[in-house]
C-alpha cells in the first residue's frame, strides 16, 4: 500500500531534508582504522624502536603496567628482545597493504562478473555461475596455501591467492543484488526510454548495487587481513624478516607461559582491525541507503 | 460528530478512548482516543485510507504493536477482560483463545515450507489442547465448510501449490478453527481478483453468520463495506470521524470527509458523477479538527487540570 | 481514413515459465497471448481490462516492445515494430512512453527527480544539455501539478501520490504520441486515485495523447476510457466503446466482472446473487 501521510489533496509539501548524524558504529570503527592506517604509513616516525633490532639483554620484558618493565617498551619485548609495539605497528603495513590491494582486486573482478552475469543472464550467467559453483568447492585456506607453495612466498603471492579465491564472494552477492535490481520498474522505464542495455547496467543498476559492494569490500578487507595472518602464522606469507601479526602470534605461542604479551597484543590488534573493517562496511552501507528514513 | 451508536453493553470487543503514540514522541499520537465496539454476531466495518491507523487498531488488539509504539491511554476489552491490564502471558492466552485474524496477503501469511495441515492443526492442539487426530478431523470439517472440494489433498499441500483464492479460503478456515469470539479481517480481499473477491466475501459472511462471531472488517473499499457490513467506523488520521450504521453512512454521511470519500469512489453506473477528488478544504478542516482534539487532550492530561479535576 | 496508431494482428507472446528451473538448455515457455487482434486509434483512451493471468500487462509491455512477440505483427504509426532491435527502436521510443504501477520501484532511488525526467530528454536530443533538460523537467512537473523544486529531490522524499505524478511527468516530458498506463492507480488511496485519473483526463486533451489504460478495476475504466478491451487468458473477449459495453455486455464474462464489483451502496441481495 502507498502512504497517505500527506494526502495528495493537500498542497504539495516538501519534507525538510535531515542530515543523518554519523552512527557510533561508523565513528568507532572508522577511528580505529584511521589509527591503524596512520600508524602504518608513518611507522618509521611513530614506532619507538626498530622492529628488527634484537637485544638479548632486554628479552621478554613485560608491558609497562607490570613490574619489571623497561620504560620505552610499552607493550613489552619478545623472546629476542624486539619491541612488541613497534612490531605491531610495522605489521600493520603488511596487513593493510594486503587488505587494500587484494580486497580491491577481488572486488573489481567479482563485482564486474556479478553485474554482467546478473543483468544479461543467458549463457554468460550459466558459465559464470558454474565456475563459481566449482570454485566454491575448494577449501579456501588450503587452496591459498597450495597456491603459495607453488608460486613461492612473498607479498605478491599472498595478494594473488586472496584475489583468486575471494572474487567469487563478490560475484555471488553482486549477482544476487543485480537480479533484484533488474526486476525493478525503473529498469523497464529506462528500456522504454530507449537507453542501451549497457548504459542501463552502468548508470541505473550499478549505482544501486554500490551500497552492497562497499559493505562487502570492507568486510573483505577484514577477511584478507585474517588470511594473511593465517599464512604468516604458517610462515607462508612474506619472504622477508619484516614483522607480521600472524608471525608474531606464531612466535608468541612458544613463549606464552612466560611472556603472554607477545601473543596477546598482536592478536588484539588483529581482532580489532578485522572487527573494525566489518563494522565500517555495515555503517557505510546504512549511510548510503537513500531509502532509510 | 462521532455518535456512539453501539452501546458498550453486550459488545464483545470494547475499545475505549484508545490512544497510541511513538515512544520517542508521546505527544504525537497515532491513534487518537479511539472508541470502537463490536457485538457478537455483528459485522462492523473499519474504513480508512492508508496511514489512517486501521492497521494499528488490529495490531493493538493482537498485541503485536511495533516496539517503537506504545499505548498511551485507554482500554481494550475482550469479553469484559481488559487486555492491557493483564500480564503478558495471560494476555497472549486470552487473545489466542478468543480472537483470530484473517490477513491481507494469503501468500505471505502461510509458511511456505510447511504443509497446510500442520499450519491449521497446530493452532488447535496448542490453544484447545486437542489431540492430533481430533484437530485433523476438525481441520477437514472446516475445509469442507469453506467449500473446498478436496480437503484431504489441500491438507497435504504446500501453500504455493494452491491458488490465491484457495489460500484465502484456507486462512478463513484456520481463523474460524478455534471458534473465536472475535475475528478481525484485515483487508482480506485486497489482493484478490474481483470475481474471487465476491466469492470470498460471500464465504466470510456465511461463516460469520453460522458461527455468530463478532467481525471487525478492515478495508479501504467503500463498496465492500456497503455489501458486507452492518455498522461502520470511519478513521482519519487516527481519529474516529464517523460511527454509524451502513445505510446511514451512505444516505446521510455526517462528516464531510466521509461524504468526500464516497464522492471520490468510482462507480461504473454513474460515470459523470463519481471521481470528484477529495477537496483540499475537507482535508484541511479535518486536520484542524485533529489538531484541536490533540490540544484539548494535552490540556486535559496536564498536571494542572488533573489536580483541579 | 488514416491508419490507426497501433495495428496489432494475430499477436502471440510467450514468456519463460517462472516455476521451472533447468540446469542447462532453454527454459520452457508459457503462452501468454494467444492471437490478439487490436487497433488503437490516435487520440483515444483504450482500457485494457482483465483479471490476473489475463495477459493485459503482457500485451501492454509488448506494445511498447519491452517484450518481443513470437508470432504476429505490431504496426506503430505505420511502421512494423514487431522484431526491431534496440537500435532500430530507439528513435521511436520518444513517442512510446509508459507509466508504471509501483511508483516506488519505477523511480531510480539514487537519482533526483530532475535527472529521472531529464535523462531521456538528452538521449533523444530534445534537450541540448543538463541545464536545458532540467528546465524541461521542471515544466513537466508543473504540468502535473507538482512544485518545480521537486526536481532536486529524491523519490523517497515524496509521498506515493506525488511519486506517481512524477512518473506521469516523466512519461509526458518527451511529448510522446502514445502512453501506456499500467495499473497506475491500483496502489493508491481513493483520494489520490481520483486526482490521478482527473490529471490523466486533462493531459489527454491538452497534449492530444493516445493512452492504453491497463486496469483490473472496471469502475476506474468507465470514466476515463473511450473503448474497453476485455481480456481473459490471453484472448480478447470484447472490444467495444465504453458506454455500450457497460450498458449491454455481450460476453458473459464481462457481465460476470461487472456483477462482481461492489458499488458503494447498500444492497442486501448482492452477496447471494452470483
Amino acid at each position: 500500500m502507498v502512504d497517505a501521510a500527506t494526502p495528495a489533496t493537500a498542497p504539495p509539501t516538501i519534507r525538510p531534508r535531515r542530515r543523518r548524524p554519523l552512527s557510533w558504529r561508523l565513528i568507532l570503527s572508522g577511528s580505529w582504522l584511521l589509527i591503524v592506517l596512520l600508524a602504518a604509513i608513518f611507522a618509521p616516525f611513530v614506532a619507538p624502536h626498530d622492529p628488527l633490532a634484537q637485544d638479548l639483554l632486554l628479552e621478554k620484558l613485560p608491558p609497562f603496567w607490570v613490574a619489571g618493565s623497561e620504560p620505552g617498551y610499552w607493550l613489552g619485548t619478545d623472546g629476542l628482545g624486539r619491541d612488541v609495539l613497534s612490531r605491531i605497528i610495522y605489521g600493520a603495513r603488511i596487513a593493510l597493504t594486503v587488505a587494500f590491494v587484494a580486497a580491491t582486486a577481488a572486488c573489481i573482478i567479482g563485482s564486474t562478473l556479478g553485474l554482467i552475469a546478473g543483468y544479461y543472464r543467458g549463457w554468460i550467467d550459466q558459465i559464470v555461475s558454474r565456475i563459481v559453483d566449482i570454485w566454491m568447492a575448494f577449501p579456501p585456506v588450503l587452496f591459498s596455501i597450495l597456491l603459495v607453495a607453488v608460486i613461492g612466498t612473498g607479498l605478491h603471492s599472498v595478494i594473488l591467492a586472496i584475489t583468486v579465491i575471494d572474487w567469487i564472494r563478490f560475484c555471488r552477492v553482486v549477482r544476487a543484488e543485480t537480479l533484484v535490481q533488474r526486476r525493478m520498474d525503473y529498469v523497464d522505464s529506462a528500456r522504454v526510454a530507449g537507453f542501451s542495455q549497457l548504459t542501463i547496467l552502468i548508470r541505473e543498476v550499478f549505482p544501486n548495487t554500490l551500497p552492497t559492494i562497499i559493505a562487502l569490500l570492507s568486510l573483505e578487507m577484514g577477511i584478507a587481513v585474517i588470511v594473511e595472518a593465517i599464512l604468516s602464522f604458517v610462515n607462508l606469507s612474506i619472504s622477508t624478516d619484516d614483522p607480521t601479526w600472524g608471525g608474531m602470534i606464531a612466535e608468541g605461542r612458544t613463549v606464552i607461559h612466560f611472556a603472554w604479551w607477545v601473543l596477546v597484543f598482536p592478536l588484539i590488534a588483529l581482532f580489532l582491525t578485522v572487527l573494525a573493517f566489518g563494522q565500517f562496511g555495515e555503517g557505510l552501507k546504512d549511510r548510503f541507503d537513500p531509502v532509510l528514513q | 460528530m462521532s455518535a456512539d451508536t453501539a452501546g458498550t453493553t453486550g459488545a464483545y470487543l470494547d475499545i475505549d478512548d484508545l490512544s497510541i503514540a511513538l515512544r520517542a514522541d508521546p505527544g504525537h499520537r497515532l491513534l487518537r482516543s479511539v472508541g470502537l465496539h463490536v457485538k457478537p454476531g455483528e459485522v462492523r466495518g473499519l474504513v480508512g485510507e492508508s496511514g489512517a491507523g486501521k492497521t494499528m487498531i488490529g495490531k493493538t488488539i493482537f498485541d503485536i504493536l511495533p516496539r517503537a509504539v506504545a499505548v498511551v491511554e485507554g482500554s481494550v476489552r475482550l469479553g469484559g477482560e481488559d487486555l492491557l491490564a493483564l500480564p503478558e502471558g495471560k494476555r497472549r492466552k486470552l487473545i489466542a483463545r478468543t480472537s483470530a485474524l484473517i490477513p491481507q496477503d494469503p501468500l505471505t501469511a502461510l509458511n511456505p515450507v510447511r504443509r497446510i495441515e500442520s499450519q491449521i492443526t497446530d493452532r488447535l492442539t496448542a490453544i484447545l489442547g486437542q489431540s492430533k487426530k481430533a484437530a485433523r478431523d476438525r481441520a477437514l470439517t472446516l475445509l469442507e465448510e469453506v467449500h473446498i472440494n478436496d480437503p484431504e489433498r489441500v491438507l497435504a499441500s504446500y501453500p504455493h501449490q494452491l491458488s490465491g483464492g484457495m489460500r484465502q479460503r484456507v486462512l478463513i478456515a484456520a481463523a474460524f478453527a478455534a471458534e473465536p469470539k472475535l475475528i478481525v479481517a484485515d483487508e482480506p480481499t485486497t489482493a484478490l481478483d474481483v470475481t474471487v473477491q465476491k466469492q470470498i466475501l460471500r464465504l466470510i459472511a456465511e461463516m460469520q453468520r453460522r458461527h455468530g462471531t463478532a467481525l471487525l472488517f478492515v478495508t479501504h473499499d467503500l463498496g465492500v463495506v456497503a455489501k458486507i457490513c452492518q455498522n461502520v467506523t470511519v478513521l482519519f488520521g487516527g481519529k474516529v470521524v464517523e460511527d454509524t450504521d451502513v445505510k446511514g453512512l451512505f444516505a446521510h454521511p455526517a462528516h464531510p470527509y466521509t461524504a468526500a470519500l464516497i464522492g471520490a469512489t468510482p462507480r461504473y453506473d454513474r460515470p459523470e458523477e463519481s471521481l470528484l477528488p477529495v477537496p483540499a478544504s475537507v482535508i484541511e478542516d479535518t486536520h484542524r479538527e485533529i489538531a484541536a482534539a490533540d490540544a484539548a487532550w494535552i490540556v486535559a492530561r496536564s498536571p494542572h487540570t488533573k489536580g483541579a479535576a | 481514413m488514416s491508419e490507426a496508431l497501433f495495428k496489432v494482428e494475430n499477436l502471440h507472446v510467450s514468456l519463460p515459465d517462472p516455476n521451472s528451473k533447468v540446469l542447462f538448455g532453454a527454459t520452457p515457455m508459457i503462452d501468454i497471448l494467444k492471437g490478439i487482434d487490436l487497433e488503437i486509434e490516435e487520440g483515444t483512451v483504450v482500457g485494457l481490462v482483465g483479471e490476473s493471468g489475463s495477459g493485459k500487462s503482457t500485451l501492454g509491455r509488448t506494445l511498447v516492445r519491452l517484450i518481443e512477440p513470437v508470432r504476429g505483427s505490431i504496426r506503430f504509426a505505420g511502421k512494423d515494430i514487431t522484431h526491431l532491435d534496440e537500435d532500430a527502436m530507439r528513435p521511436l521510443r520518444r513517442d512510446l512512453q509508459m507509466i508504471f504501477q509501483d511508483p516506488l520501484s519505477a523511480l531510480n532511488p539514487r537519482q533526483t527527480i530532475g535527472t529521472i525526467i531529464g535523462r531521456p530528454l538528452i538521449l533523444h536530443k530534445l534537450a541540448a544539455d543538463r541545464r536545458a533538460a532540467r528546465k524541461q523537467a521542471e515544466e513537466a512537473l508543473d504540468l502535473v501539478g507538482l512544485p518545480t523544486a521537486f526536481a532536486g529531490r529524491y523519490p523517497h522524499e515524496l509521498s506515493g501520490g506525488q511519486r506517481q505524478r512524477v512518473g506521469i511527468a516523466r512519461a509526458i516530458a518527451t511529448h510522446p504520441r502514445f502512453v501506456l498506463a499500467d495499473e497506475v492507480v491500483s496502489g493508491l488511496d481513493v483520494s489520490s486515485q481520483a486526482q490521478i485519473l482527473t490529471l490523466l483526463a486533462r493531459l489527454k486533451t491538452e497534449l492530444k495523447l493516445t493512452i492504453v489504460f491497463i486496469s483490473h478495476d472496471l469502475s476506474v475504466v468507465r470514466r476515463l476510457c473511450d473503448r474497453v478491451v476485455v481480456l481473459r487468458r490471453g484472448e480478447v473477449l470484447e472490444n467495444r466503446p465504453t458506454g455500450p459495453l457497460f450498458d449491454n455486455p455481450e460476453h458473459p464474462y464481462t457481465a460476470e466482472l461487472k456483477a462482481a464489483i461492489p458499488l458503494p451502496e447498500v444492497d442486501e441481495g448482492w452477496l447471494d446473487a452470483s
